[in-house]
């Protein structure tokens, strides 16, 4: 029973966040807007409920079940796809593994500089 | 069995979304043991293996891809209760966000500009059409927005949606090894790079390693979709092309 009014939680806050997004033409989705509405909520409330909690758990911890749909739409794309492959893939890798890097690197060097000095050393300081 | 009777099953079954459905489970089930077994080697990532199986299997059977979605739907429509799920840890790791929060947003913000301008530069120089171009600069935003993204600068909707699964393997597949060789080990850091380079996809990723990295990686995304929806048009309109 948890598990079941976990989900109705999620859902009546996904059906929320999609009237809103279309009722006010924003640019994000409704999912989104629901989780922000939900994390208010949960500071409002100041704990999570025990149904959230097993929801929660049961969908995220194999999240990357639910991107194999899409995924095997890729299919559609093999005209698209075979035509400028090279481009594309390189552009995939290149572009992906480079932003990768870049903010990793600037909220790392950011961290240090901004860095309290009351705060105990928990992250590392591998390279000194 | 009369090849007859085998024909008449297998004509109920392609119209009926049982099967789509028990194909994704099973892919996924058999990709994940595949990925236990190579020692959970990011290599051997089971969304990439589940997706190369399944398409096989549809060419194999001369499926179609709506025939196909007509099951696999009922898991891809969980992706909505997902995202509204990740308030969870999010909120469990108030405190830890807000004490990086600036850190993490200007990050945020350096790393949409570099992931368009590097898209759309990179492939502009190998010879990629304008549209293909266009359909690439969205495409480390998860789906939806991704989709709108497209739609809205000049790029395909449906061509991003298949680059943005791609991009989020590929991000999930070399993003851990390329932070450790950059010798960057808080998770915080890592979540946040996997969030907004690899959306979902990345942010699972994530948490198979820590709930602590998956948070972040989970609020990265929803911050990179809304960064993303807003910075865009822009970038695009002032990039001189």
């Amino acid at each position: 029973m948890p598990f079941l009014n976990g989900i109705t939680v999620l859902l009546i806050y996904q059906l929320l966040g999609e009237v809103l997004v279309r009722s006010f033409n924003l640019p994000i989705p409704g999912p989104v807007v629901g989780m922000s509405f939900l994390f208010i909520t949960l500071v409002v409330y100041k704990r999570v409920p025990l149904a959230l909690e097993a929801a929660s758990t049961a969908l995220l911890s194999h999240l990357s079940l639910l991107f194999i749909p899409a995924g095997v739409g890729l299919m559609l794309y093999f005209d698209a796809l075979t035509q400028e492959w090279l481009p594309i893939l390189v552009t995939l890798i290149a572009s992906t593994l480079i932003s990768m890097a870049v903010i990793a690197l600037t909220m790392q060097g950011l961290m240090r500089l901004f860095k309290p000095k009351t705060e105990p050393a928990e992250s590392n300081d591998a390279n000194e | 069995m009369q090849t007859n009777e085998f024909l008449a099953i297998w004509v109920y079954l392609s119209t009926s979304p049982l099967l789509g459905l028990t194909a994704t489970l099973l892919a996924y089930v058999l990709a994940y043991r595949v990925y236990l077994g190579c020692h959970a080697s990011p290599l051997a990532n089971p969304v990439a293996l589940a997706v190369l199986a399944l398409i096989s299997l549809l060419l194999l059977t001369n499926t179609a891809y709506k025939d196909y979605f007509d099951g696999a739907q009922f898991v891809h429509f969980l992706l909505g209760p997902a995202t509204v799920a990740l308030a969870i840890p999010l909120y469990k790791q108030l405190a830890t966000i807000q004490r990086v929060l600036l850190p993490l947003l200007i990050a945020l913000v350096v790393g949409v500009l570099v992931g368009a301008v590097t898209a759309i530069y990179i492939s502009k120089a190998l010879g990629a059409s304008t549209s293909t171009m266009f359909s690439l600069a969205p495409k480390s935003v998860t789906s939806p927005v991704a989709m709108s993204i497209a739609e809205h600068i000049g790029g395909l909707p449906s061509l991003t949606a298949a680059l943005v699964v791609s991009t989020g393997i590929i991000g999930a597949v070399f993003g851990p090894s390329l932070l450790s060789w950059l010798k960057i080990e808080d998770p915080r850091v890592m979540g946040v790079a996997l969030g907004v380079t690899a959306h979902g996809v990345g942010t699972s990723r994530a948490f198979q390693i820590s709930a602590q990295m998956g948070a972040f990686a989970g609020l990265s995304m929803a911050l990179s979709a809304l960064a993303n929806a807003l910075m865009l048009p822009w970038i695009v309109r002032w990039l001189p092309l």
